[in-house]
């Protein structure tokens, strides 16, 4: 344990209304949530931060909700709370698939979805998931709260839209249509307790015959959790006939760029993305029938 | 042979109990009073010579112990095979992590900042990090050389070969560092007093390594140097020779704290960066056969990379090169084999010693060999596999009724091989992107040490009776989870015809124990078990000498008369030593003679199925048969053939050491990858018995051995499965699979 | 700069407050200030499960939670297990089923494997060997392969179920 604890302060607001009001006065403190993120720089004498914000009691970030409309997780929701909600697992099968393959149990048991988003490791599970269910993110600070599309909240490697003073609250999605495509898969350094090398997720559905909607985002291949936009774009409106396996592979090399680093290399990453959204369409023309 | 009462059943873990409790006490669970903490400074580049220390603003030094290789009251090198790695780095540094500088204090988070605000000034010089450059020799970094030990093996006229041959057949191969990874990181405690002497507490697998190592750094005698093994957390070959660097740390900065008890601990990222590895290894291969698969000549030139420094490569390369011929019959042999010195820091023990590195490239090249010939891998090895009578590449004639091919094929049987070779060959040939495929290695390890090793280390185990009627086994041979404790219990209780709780064993202790050698070599149970078998059966003789007891006798007479002999005399041991058996003869100068007193035999078969999607591949069945004599404990011996099969599924295909410029980059759990629950099958271990006189009941080692076969058969099964026979590298990582799928050689 | 906290546990069944750095770890807090020493760290990054305890009954990995989320919680570690473990007495059916099948080879996982298993047994009783192999996949051993460890996992399952003594018993 390298982590300087008795240089570090800690506050514990006892409502969210305290910790915005905290937050206001002091930006630079560090919001905690399940430290999952946190404490592996702290505890390596790694962190440059020692004053932090402890979100954990704060009951209004917590609470998962589903309408038929929407389903709201709380900041301070955790994997398990989504990897066992039976509501979760009828509609939202890629929120389950990328909560269970996030670490383990114990990591699960700790780890919220807010910190996952907030600590925007461009590797992270759960964010290709969200996006390619279109999601949206509430931050809130004392001047208020504003929701912001998901796909607009990563700016740049490790760089969010969060404002100086605000907290990430609340995550919104959309239910998605009874019988619509959910596609899934985390290609990691092993089965379990894995960093991702490459993650996909995807969402589509389809009227007369034709792509009506289609969704599909990569983790671990670019500085930000991202869409494959261009690749999209030669799916949406047509019929398995009419999309280009060689137009989309092309598209595809120019939504995502990877890196060389101790995990895996840029090559290994496109290899995989190439065929992993390749064995997605197919799945997915295939689910259409 | 009489019924076995212990031998052969699978009697209890004997601290058992205390593990499944937490009871257990591990090195950082012990505290003493006073107790300061101790660090280390280390070095940040890979060679180069020491210009200054320079101590940072806004630490109290004065309050802190300081250490650095001027301290060192006597040998400033590690007494190993040569002086040549320093405790302490004096003039020049010769790895990255090397240590140079040690620091204690009783507030870790003091400490911490202390050795952050320590810097070491070092004119960087040339280095040398790979194999390649190390043979080269451009940048000499050891020796004339660069080259620590060479061994060299020859039988017949392998020249000759080549102009006879129908085939010949050539390859190289590779293996990569691999990290022992024991879950209790490297711990150790050490107090050094003007009366006491030198007394240290520590995770470690040789408590009289340590003891030999202290000796010398403190230039005292042995009586003055106390070490004890605590309760330690795995080892695989890590906690051989590394904790005889670390347990000096720890004394030197107690002796200059004026014995103040010092506790080191490494974290994870120290601990692997900083300690040693499995060589990395590289392999030419030349083979000749005759047109009906007959093998002919073996060529092979075998490198390993030893690091900075000789600790244990020469013995590493030794058993390397003796198992390179793998269980074959050659009629002509010719090995090379060479340690050779890199940056890297030193690369030590690990489970196989040389002998996965080595036996990966004969199996793995055989399976290439046999399609280049165009025969089944099966048949290949069934022309060729050693039989009693048959001549081993060092000289040595098979004596033990070994029956390789059948071994082979109940291996094969039980993973249904060709069944599933047929099935595969056809579901391959569909649109499914999973590749399926079998393969398998056929292997043999030599049990204890190599050579002339055990006659030369002459152990010494014993018994004693205590005043309550038991008998306490006395040996340094250490418990790190391999079930010494218990198996020893069993081999006493069995030889005495008494209950196993009649029998205790004596935590390891220099001040308590004789040398029984190191617990290293799969030698504990086959030749540090009979020693403690035939001390017991000398204790029994001392007290039915002395007319306390008679045979037949029941438990509770034995137990009375060990009481009472005790009561009358004082006290009660016996002892037995290692002499080696007068038909085994070597030589160290031609490496000829009998490499090893026996050998374990073994197949191992795996199932794979690729995602050529990803290049993943799922070790998806996995048959472990061997041929290890008499089975001691079932449970016990069960759990060591699954843990080394894991961990070398895990050799084979996701533990990889990043280097960057002879440094590991990829320090933590998260980055160095080894296999969780989720990521292996049911392992399915099968042993077949023939009782070896060596051992006691008939027991030979089987520490080693399950490290050796998953590699090849890994990579055969590989082949199999994608029809190419490119992957000859381990770990084969999804990255470099990929790269070999681009480059199809068949 | 920051001041100690009076920090209010119950520890295994017993109440205890210690001084603690907001900040400290919970396995620094258990290891040395509880003096709990079953609890073992082996990564100190939320690997290898070797510090899993139970915090308001949930499994977690100690190493990576701050002393400050821990104020009035309820905390059970290995050697809460089985209230009379520590003196031998007695064994969760759980530990007595790594002690018969050979769960524990060096012993350094087993705490944490101990916690792990009885928490997936709480969260599914009759598991197969998948749910077993997932359950666990936060706990690494090195030892063991981890064939002894699901076999002891699915033992003590099966001695919790009404003719399962015979199981454990093997
Ligand atoms: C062993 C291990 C395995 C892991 N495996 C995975 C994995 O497989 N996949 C994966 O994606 N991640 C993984 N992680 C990372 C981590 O568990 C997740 O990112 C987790 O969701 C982080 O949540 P937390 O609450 O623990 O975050 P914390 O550590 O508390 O915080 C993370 C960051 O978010 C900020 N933050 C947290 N909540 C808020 C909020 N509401 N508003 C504003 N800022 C906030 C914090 O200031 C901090 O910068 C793993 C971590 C470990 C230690
Ligand atoms: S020490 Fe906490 S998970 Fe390894
Ligand atoms: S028993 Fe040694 S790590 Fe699991």
């Amino acid at each position: 344990m390298k982590g300087d604890a008795p240089a570090c302060a800690v506050h514990t607001p006892a409502t969210l209304g305290e910790a915005l009001a905290f937050l206001a006065a002091h930006p630079d403190w560090r919001p905690l949530a399940g430290g999952t993120d946190l404490m592996v720089p702290f505890a390596a004498g790694r962190l440059p931060d020692f004053n932090f914000l402890n979100l954990d009691p704060l009951h209004e970030l917590r609470g998962i909700e589903l309408t038929n409309e929407h389903l709201t997780l709380g900041a301070l929701t955790t994997y398990s709370e989504i990897r066992w909600h039976e509501g979760i697992r009828a509609a939202f099968p890629n929120l389950v698939q990328s909560a269970w393959v996030t670490g383990a149990a114990a990591i699960q048991n700790r780890g919220t979805i807010g910190g996952n988003l907030v600590n925007a490791s461009p590797a992270a599970d759960t964010p290709p998931s969200l996006l390619a269910y279109g999601a949206e993110v509430e931050l809130r600070s004392t001047a208020g709260s504003r929701w912001v599309d998901y796909d607009a909240f990563h700016l740049g490697y490790k760089q969010t839209a969060l404002a100086s003073g605000e907290l990430l609250t609340r995550i919104r999605v959309k239910r998605p249509v009874p019988g619509a495509f959910h596609f899934y898969r985390k290609v990691g350094t092993r089965k379990a307790q894995a960093i991702a090398k490459v993650c996909l997720a995807g969402y589509g559905r389809a009227e007369n015959g034709r792509v009506a909607e289609f969704r599909a985002a990569f983790g671990a291949v670019a500085p930000v959790p991202k869409r494959a936009l261009a690749a999209e774009a030669l799916v949406l409106g047509r019929s398995a006939a009419e999309v280009d396996p060689d137009a989309v592979r092309a598209a595809l090399a120019e939504d995502i760029t990877p890196i060389d680093d101790i995990r895996s290399s840029a090559k290994y990453r496109r290899f995989v993305s190439e065929r992993l959204f390749a064995s997605m369409l197919k799945d997915f023309f295939a689910h259409l029938g | 042979m009489a019924k076995l009462e212990q031998v052969g059943h699978s009697r209890l873990r004997k601290e058992g109990r205390a593990k499944v409790t937490g009871a257990a006490i591990y090195t950082d669970d012990a505290t003493m009073p006073g107790l300061l903490h101790g660090a280390t400074v280390r070095s940040q580049v890979a060679r180069g010579r020491i210009k200054g220390i320079h101590f940072g603003e806004g630490i109290p030094w004065e309050d802190f112990v300081i250490v650095s290789a001027k301290d060192v009251p006597g040998e400033n090198r590690v007494a190993m095979i040569v002086l040549d790695q320093p405790f302490l780095a004096d003039t020049r540094v010769n790895h990255p992590e090397e240590a140079i500088l040690l620091l204690a204090h009783a507030d870790r988070v003091l400490l911490e900042k202390a050795r952050a605000a320590v810097t070491v000034e070092i004119e960087e010089e040339p280095a040398v990090f790979t194999i390649e450059a190390s043979l080269a020799a451009a940048t000499v970094v050891w020796g004339e050389d660069n080259v620590f030990k060479k061994v060299s093996i020859r039988k017949g006229e392998v020249d000759a070969a080549w102009a006879s041959a129908t085939h010949v057949v050539e390859g190289t191969y590779g293996t990569g560092a691999q990290e022992q990874l024991y879950i209790e990181p490297h711990a150790v405690i050490a107090k050094v007093t003007a009366e006491e002497g030198v007394t240290v507490w520590g995770s470690l697998q040789c408590p009289y390594y340590v003891h030999k190592a202290l000796k010398h750094l403190f230039n005292e005698p042995d009586d003055r140097i106390r070490v004890i093994q605590m309760e330690t957390g795995g080892g695989f070959g890590g906690k051989e020779d590394y904790p005889s660097l670390i347990s000096g740390h720890a004394a030197l900065l107690s002796m200059k704290a004026g014995g103040r008890p010092v506790k080191i601990l490494y974290d994870r990222e120290e601990d692997m960066v900083a300690t040693t590895k499995r060589h990395p290894s590289k392999t030419r291969v030349k083979t000749a056969f005759d047109a009906d698969g007959k093998m002919l000549g073996l060529e092979m030139e075998f490198l390993l990379d030893g690091g900075a420094y000789v600790t244990l490569s020469p013995v590493v390369l030794s058993r390397g090169a003796i198992h390179a011929a793998g269980p074959y019959y050659w009629p002509a042999v010719a090995i090379e084999a060479k340690a050779l010195a890199t940056n890297c820091p030193p690369h030590g023990a690990f489970r196989g010693f040389g002998a996965p590195q080595s036996l990966f490239a004969i199996e793995r090249h055989l399976d290439v060999a046999a399609a280049r010939i165009g025969m089944d891998p099966v048949e290949l090895r069934r022309k060729n596999l050693l039989r009693i009578g048959d001549v081993m590449a060092t000289g040595q004639v098979v004596k033990e009724a070994v029956d390789l091919p059948g071994i082979m094929d109940r291996a094969l049987e039980k993973l249904d091989y060709h069944g599933r070779k047929a099935r595969y060959a056809g579901s391959n040939a569909g649109t499914d992107p999973i590749k399926r495929g079998v393969g398998f290695a056929v292997f043999m390890h030599g049990c204890g040490f190599t050579g002339g090793g055990e006659a030369y280390l002459a152990s010494v185990a014993g018994v004693e009776g205590t005043a309550d009627g038991k008998v306490r086994v006395l040996a340094a041979s250490t418990e790190i989870g391999q079930g010494t404790n218990t198996m020893f219990s069993q081999v006493v209780a069995e030889v005495l015809r008494v209950p196993m709780d009649l029998v205790e064993v004596q935590q390891p202790d220099t001040k308590l124990v004789p040398n029984s050698g190191p617990t290293v070599a799969s030698r504990t149970c086959m030749v540090v078990g009979k020693l403690v078998q035939d001390a017991a059966v000398g204790l029994k003789q001392i007290i039915i000498q002395a007319g306390l007891l008679r045979e037949p006798y029941t438990a509770d007479e034995f137990q009375a008369a060990v009481a009472a002999y005790v009561a009358a005399f004082g006290s009660l041991k016996a002892y037995s030593q290692y002499s080696t058996p007068p038909h085994i003869v070597w030589s160290d100068e031609t490496y000829q003679g009998d490499a090893y007193g026996t050998y374990a035999w073994a197949c191992y078969a795996a199932d794979v199925a690729v995602d050529t999607r990803t290049c993943e591949v799922a070790v998806t069945d996995f048959v472990a048969l061997q041929e290890v004599g008499r089975v001691i404990n079932p449970t016990l011996a069960e759990g060591q053939i699954e843990g080394g099969v894991a961990q070398g599924i895990g050799y084979a295909l996701w533990e990889k050491v990043e280097w960057r410029n002879g440094r590991m980059a990829n320090a933590q759990m998260t980055n160095y990858i080894m296999a969780t629950s989720a990521d292996l099958p049911r392992l399915r271990v099968y042993f077949e018995e023939n009782p070896n006189p060596m051992g006691p009941s008939g027991a030979k080692g089987i520490g080693e051995l399950p490290m050796d076969g998953p590699g090849p058969a890994i990579l055969n099964a590989i082949q199999d499965a994608l029809g190419t026979d490119a992957p000859r590298e381990i770990p084969l990582t999804p990255e470099l699979l990929m790269d070999c799928l681009e480059a199809r050689h068949v | 700069m920051s001041e100690k906290m009076a920090l209010k546990l119950q520890v295994n069944g017993a109440e205890r407050t210690v001084q603690a750095w907001p900040m400290a770890r919970l396995l620094d807090v258990i290891r040395e200030d509880l003096g709990l020493t079953g609890t073992k760290e082996g990564c100190g990054e939320g690997e290898c499960g070797a510090c899993s305890v139970f915090l308001n009954g949930k499994l977690v990995n100690s190493c990576l939670v701050p002393a400050v989320q821990c104020n009035g919680a309820k905390l059970e570690t290995i050697e809460g297990v089985s209230p009379t473990s520590t003196d031998g007495a007695q064994l969760h059916p759980v530990q007595e089923a790594f002690l018969r099948c050979g769960g524990a080879q060096c012993g350094i996982c087993t705490p944490g494997m101990v916690l792990a298993a009885v928490d997936l047994l709480k969260r599914c009783p009759d598991p197969d060997e998948e749910q077993v192999r997932d359950g666990l996949s936060g706990n690494l051993c090195r030892c063991t392969g981890y064939v002894k460890i699901i076999d002891s996992v699915l033992a003590a399952a099966k001695s919790a179920s009404p003719d399962g003594a015979k199981a454990v018993a093997k």
